[in-house]
Protein backbone atom coordinates (compact mmCIF):
# COMPACT_ATOMS: atom_id res chain seq x y z
CA UNK A 1 0.00 0.00 0.00
CA UNK A 2 1.30 3.47 -0.85
CA UNK A 3 1.59 6.33 1.63
CA UNK A 4 -1.57 7.79 3.19
CA UNK A 5 -2.81 10.80 1.24
CA UNK A 6 -3.70 13.07 4.12
CA UNK A 7 -4.92 16.09 2.17
CA UNK A 8 -7.93 14.42 0.47
CA UNK A 9 -8.65 12.35 3.55
CA UNK A 10 -8.73 15.38 5.83
CA UNK A 11 -10.70 17.38 3.26
CA UNK A 12 -13.39 14.69 3.03
CA UNK A 13 -13.45 14.21 6.77
CA UNK A 14 -13.86 17.96 7.40
CA UNK A 15 -16.67 18.12 4.81
CA UNK A 16 -18.50 15.26 6.58
CA UNK A 17 -18.11 17.03 9.92
CA UNK A 18 -19.36 20.30 8.44
CA UNK A 19 -16.02 22.11 8.99
CA UNK A 20 -14.79 24.85 6.70
CA UNK A 21 -12.43 23.71 3.90
CA UNK A 22 -8.81 24.04 4.97
CA UNK A 23 -6.46 25.98 2.73
CA UNK A 24 -3.35 23.83 2.53
CA UNK A 25 -0.05 25.56 1.88
CA UNK A 26 1.00 24.88 -1.71
CA UNK A 27 4.32 26.23 -2.95
CA UNK A 28 4.66 25.72 -6.69
CA UNK A 29 7.98 27.53 -7.11
CA UNK A 30 11.31 25.72 -6.96
CA UNK A 31 12.46 25.95 -3.34
CA UNK A 32 15.62 27.88 -2.47
CA UNK A 33 18.79 25.82 -2.24
CA UNK A 34 21.68 26.22 0.19
CA UNK A 35 24.32 23.51 -0.27
CA UNK A 36 25.95 22.10 2.85
CA UNK A 37 29.38 23.74 2.98
CA UNK A 38 31.23 21.04 4.90
CA UNK A 39 30.89 17.33 5.63
CA UNK A 40 28.40 16.29 8.35
CA UNK A 41 31.16 15.26 10.80
CA UNK A 42 32.21 18.92 10.82
CA UNK A 43 28.72 20.40 11.06
CA UNK A 44 26.87 21.86 14.02
CA UNK A 45 23.22 20.83 13.85
CA UNK A 46 20.14 22.71 15.03
CA UNK A 47 16.69 21.18 15.41
CA UNK A 48 13.08 22.37 15.45
CA UNK A 49 10.32 19.90 16.27
CA UNK A 50 6.57 20.48 16.25
CA UNK A 51 5.43 17.59 18.44
CA UNK A 52 4.63 19.73 21.50
CA UNK A 53 7.67 18.75 23.57
CA UNK A 54 8.40 20.84 26.67
CA UNK A 55 10.68 20.51 29.64
CA UNK A 56 9.09 20.03 33.05
CA UNK A 57 9.16 23.46 34.73
CA UNK A 58 8.35 25.21 31.46
CA UNK A 59 4.85 26.38 30.51
CA UNK A 60 3.13 23.69 28.43
CA UNK A 61 1.61 24.56 25.05
CA UNK A 62 -2.03 25.47 24.76
CA UNK A 63 -4.14 24.11 21.94
CA UNK A 64 -5.40 27.26 20.27
CA UNK A 65 -2.91 28.39 17.62
CA UNK A 66 0.01 28.57 20.05
CA UNK A 67 2.88 30.16 18.12
CA UNK A 68 5.26 30.18 21.08
CA UNK A 69 8.30 27.92 21.20
CA UNK A 70 10.39 26.37 23.96
CA UNK A 71 14.13 26.23 24.18
CA UNK A 72 15.43 22.78 25.16
CA UNK A 73 19.10 22.55 26.23
CA UNK A 74 20.72 19.72 24.27
CA UNK A 75 22.27 18.29 27.44
CA UNK A 76 18.75 17.78 28.80
CA UNK A 77 17.91 14.68 30.81
CA UNK A 78 15.46 12.86 28.50
CA UNK A 79 13.27 11.85 31.44
CA UNK A 80 12.45 15.55 32.09
CA UNK A 81 10.83 15.91 28.64
CA UNK A 82 7.03 15.99 28.28
CA UNK A 83 4.70 15.94 25.28
CA UNK A 84 1.42 17.78 24.76
CA UNK A 85 -0.53 18.18 21.51
CA UNK A 86 -4.20 18.24 20.55
CA UNK A 87 -3.93 16.36 17.29
CA UNK A 88 -1.88 13.16 17.57
CA UNK A 89 -1.78 10.11 19.83
CA UNK A 90 0.75 11.06 22.51
CA UNK A 91 1.18 7.63 24.09
CA UNK A 92 4.46 6.79 22.35
CA UNK A 93 5.95 10.32 22.56
CA UNK A 94 5.29 10.29 26.32
CA UNK A 95 7.18 7.06 26.92
CA UNK A 96 9.96 7.80 24.39
CA UNK A 97 10.20 11.47 23.30
CA UNK A 98 12.78 10.44 20.67
CA UNK A 99 9.92 9.50 18.32
CA UNK A 100 9.21 13.20 17.74
CA UNK A 101 12.30 14.84 19.31
CA UNK A 102 15.36 12.67 18.47
CA UNK A 103 17.60 13.98 21.22
CA UNK A 104 19.25 10.71 22.29
CA UNK A 105 19.52 9.68 18.64
CA UNK A 106 21.38 12.88 17.70
CA UNK A 107 23.66 12.76 20.77
CA UNK A 108 24.57 9.25 19.71
CA UNK A 109 25.31 10.38 16.14
CA UNK A 110 27.70 13.00 17.58
CA UNK A 111 29.43 10.34 19.73
CA UNK A 112 29.79 8.20 16.61
CA UNK A 113 31.31 11.19 14.76
CA UNK A 114 28.55 10.97 12.14
CA UNK A 115 27.81 14.59 13.09
CA UNK A 116 30.17 17.28 14.34
CA UNK A 117 28.14 18.73 17.20
CA UNK A 118 24.71 19.86 18.30
CA UNK A 119 23.71 23.44 18.95
CA UNK A 120 23.49 24.24 22.67
CA UNK A 121 19.70 24.40 22.41
CA UNK A 122 16.97 22.92 20.27
CA UNK A 123 13.50 24.39 19.70
CA UNK A 124 10.07 22.88 20.07
CA UNK A 125 6.58 24.12 19.40
CA UNK A 126 3.14 22.66 18.98
CA UNK A 127 2.12 22.20 15.38
CA UNK A 128 -1.41 22.11 14.10
CA UNK A 129 -1.34 25.91 14.06
CA UNK A 130 -4.40 26.65 11.95
CA UNK A 131 -3.07 29.91 10.53
CA UNK A 132 -0.15 29.29 8.17
CA UNK A 133 0.23 33.07 7.95
CA UNK A 134 1.06 33.22 11.67
CA UNK A 135 3.69 30.53 11.18
CA UNK A 136 5.25 32.26 8.18
CA UNK A 137 5.17 35.78 9.63
CA UNK A 138 5.75 35.14 13.31
CA UNK A 139 7.04 31.72 14.37
CA UNK A 140 9.36 30.89 11.46
CA UNK A 141 11.25 34.23 11.46
CA UNK A 142 11.80 34.03 15.24
CA UNK A 143 13.18 30.50 14.92
CA UNK A 144 15.39 31.51 11.99
CA UNK A 145 16.82 34.33 14.09
CA UNK A 146 17.69 31.83 16.83
CA UNK A 147 19.38 29.44 14.41
CA UNK A 148 21.52 32.27 13.04
CA UNK A 149 22.43 33.25 16.61
CA UNK A 150 23.26 29.63 17.44
CA UNK A 151 25.68 29.41 14.51
CA UNK A 152 24.35 26.14 13.08
CA UNK A 153 25.38 24.73 9.69
CA UNK A 154 22.16 22.82 9.12
CA UNK A 155 18.78 22.40 10.81
CA UNK A 156 16.74 19.22 11.06
CA UNK A 157 12.98 19.83 11.04
CA UNK A 158 10.88 17.17 12.74
CA UNK A 159 7.18 17.88 12.21
CA UNK A 160 4.38 15.59 13.34
CA UNK B 1 11.69 14.67 8.01
CA UNK B 2 8.05 13.86 7.30
CA UNK B 3 5.47 11.11 7.62
CA UNK B 4 2.89 12.95 5.50
CA UNK B 5 4.31 12.82 2.00
CA UNK B 6 1.51 14.63 0.20
CA UNK B 7 1.49 17.54 2.66
CA UNK B 8 5.27 17.85 2.39
CA UNK B 9 5.16 17.73 -1.43
CA UNK B 10 2.61 20.57 -1.34
CA UNK B 11 4.79 22.67 1.01
CA UNK B 12 7.78 21.81 -1.18
CA UNK B 13 10.79 22.28 1.12
CA UNK B 14 14.32 22.16 -0.37
CA UNK B 15 14.99 18.68 1.08
CA UNK B 16 12.79 16.08 2.73
CA UNK B 17 13.09 12.51 3.97
CA UNK B 18 9.84 10.55 4.08
CA UNK B 19 9.17 7.83 6.66
CA UNK B 20 5.98 5.86 6.02
CA UNK B 21 4.92 5.63 9.69
CA UNK B 22 1.76 6.71 11.55
CA UNK B 23 1.80 10.37 12.60
CA UNK B 24 3.56 10.92 15.92
CA UNK B 25 6.62 8.82 14.98
CA UNK B 26 8.50 11.04 12.51
CA UNK B 27 11.87 10.02 13.98
CA UNK B 28 11.21 6.32 14.57
CA UNK B 29 9.56 3.66 16.69
CA UNK B 30 9.50 4.07 20.47
CA UNK B 31 12.19 2.22 22.45
CA UNK B 32 14.01 1.10 19.30
CA UNK B 33 17.20 3.18 19.40
CA UNK B 34 18.86 1.14 16.62
CA UNK B 35 16.06 1.83 14.16
CA UNK B 36 15.83 5.47 15.32
CA UNK B 37 19.52 5.83 14.59
CA UNK B 38 19.17 4.41 11.06
CA UNK B 39 16.19 6.65 10.33
CA UNK B 40 17.70 9.91 11.56
CA UNK B 41 21.11 9.15 10.00
CA UNK B 42 19.33 8.33 6.72
CA UNK B 43 17.50 11.65 6.82
CA UNK B 44 20.66 13.62 7.70
CA UNK B 45 22.70 12.03 4.93
CA UNK B 46 20.35 13.77 2.47
CA UNK B 47 22.23 16.98 3.31
CA UNK B 48 25.27 15.48 1.57
CA UNK B 49 23.64 13.42 -1.18
CA UNK B 50 20.74 15.52 -2.48
CA UNK B 51 21.48 17.89 -5.32
CA UNK B 52 18.05 18.98 -6.59
CA UNK B 53 15.77 21.36 -4.66
CA UNK B 54 12.43 19.75 -3.82
CA UNK B 55 13.80 16.19 -3.55
CA UNK B 56 12.04 13.74 -1.26
CA UNK B 57 14.04 10.73 -0.10
CA UNK B 58 12.10 7.58 0.83
CA UNK B 59 13.44 6.00 4.02
CA UNK B 60 13.26 2.18 3.70
CA UNK B 61 11.40 1.25 6.89
CA UNK B 62 7.99 -0.27 7.53
CA UNK B 63 5.90 0.30 10.62
CA UNK B 64 4.43 -3.22 10.56
CA UNK B 65 4.01 -6.22 8.29
CA UNK B 66 0.37 -5.40 7.66
CA UNK B 67 -0.58 -1.81 7.00
CA UNK B 68 -3.81 -1.66 8.94
CA UNK B 69 -2.82 1.63 10.55
CA UNK B 70 -3.21 3.33 7.17
CA UNK B 71 -6.92 2.55 6.98
CA UNK B 72 -7.49 4.18 10.35
CA UNK B 73 -5.45 7.37 9.84
CA UNK B 74 -7.86 10.31 9.69
CA UNK B 75 -10.48 7.98 8.23
CA UNK B 76 -13.51 9.39 9.94
CA UNK B 77 -14.60 11.67 12.78
CA UNK B 78 -12.53 14.07 14.84
CA UNK B 79 -10.60 12.55 17.72
CA UNK B 80 -8.48 15.62 18.34
CA UNK B 81 -8.60 17.29 21.76
CA UNK B 82 -10.60 20.54 22.09
CA UNK B 83 -8.55 23.66 21.41
CA UNK B 84 -8.13 24.90 24.99
CA UNK B 85 -6.37 28.22 25.39
CA UNK B 86 -4.73 27.28 28.70
CA UNK B 87 -1.47 25.28 29.01
CA UNK B 88 -2.14 21.55 28.67
CA UNK B 89 0.32 19.87 31.02
CA UNK B 90 1.22 16.20 30.73
CA UNK B 91 1.48 15.97 34.53
CA UNK B 92 -0.04 18.05 37.34
CA UNK B 93 3.48 18.16 38.78
CA UNK B 94 4.59 20.05 35.62
CA UNK B 95 1.91 22.68 36.26
CA UNK B 96 3.04 23.18 39.85
CA UNK B 97 6.66 23.52 38.75
CA UNK B 98 5.85 25.95 35.94
CA UNK B 99 3.60 28.10 38.11
CA UNK B 100 6.28 27.97 40.82
CA UNK B 101 8.62 29.49 38.19
CA UNK B 102 6.14 32.35 37.77
CA UNK B 103 4.17 31.06 34.76
CA UNK B 104 0.69 32.54 34.39
CA UNK B 105 -2.17 30.02 34.53
CA UNK B 106 -3.51 31.38 31.25
CA UNK B 107 -0.84 33.11 29.15
CA UNK B 108 -3.27 34.20 26.41
CA UNK B 109 -6.26 35.25 28.54
CA UNK B 110 -7.17 38.91 28.38
CA UNK B 111 -8.19 40.54 31.65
Amino acid sequence: MGPVDYIPRIRDNYARLGYKTYNWVVNADTPPWAPLRKPLPQCRLGLAASGGIYLTGQVAFHYKDDTSFREIPTDVDTKDLRATHFAYDLSDARTDPNVVFPIDTLRRLVRERFLGSLAGRFYTFMGGIYSSRRVAENLAPRLTERFLEDGVDAVLLVPV
Amino acid sequence: MTSARDITRAVNPPRAAFLDFPLGHTAGKPHDPEMQRQIVAGALSSFETMTAPGSVKELPFRWSEDEEWKAKAFAEGDDRAPRHDTPQYQEEEDRRRAEGNGAPACPVCRS
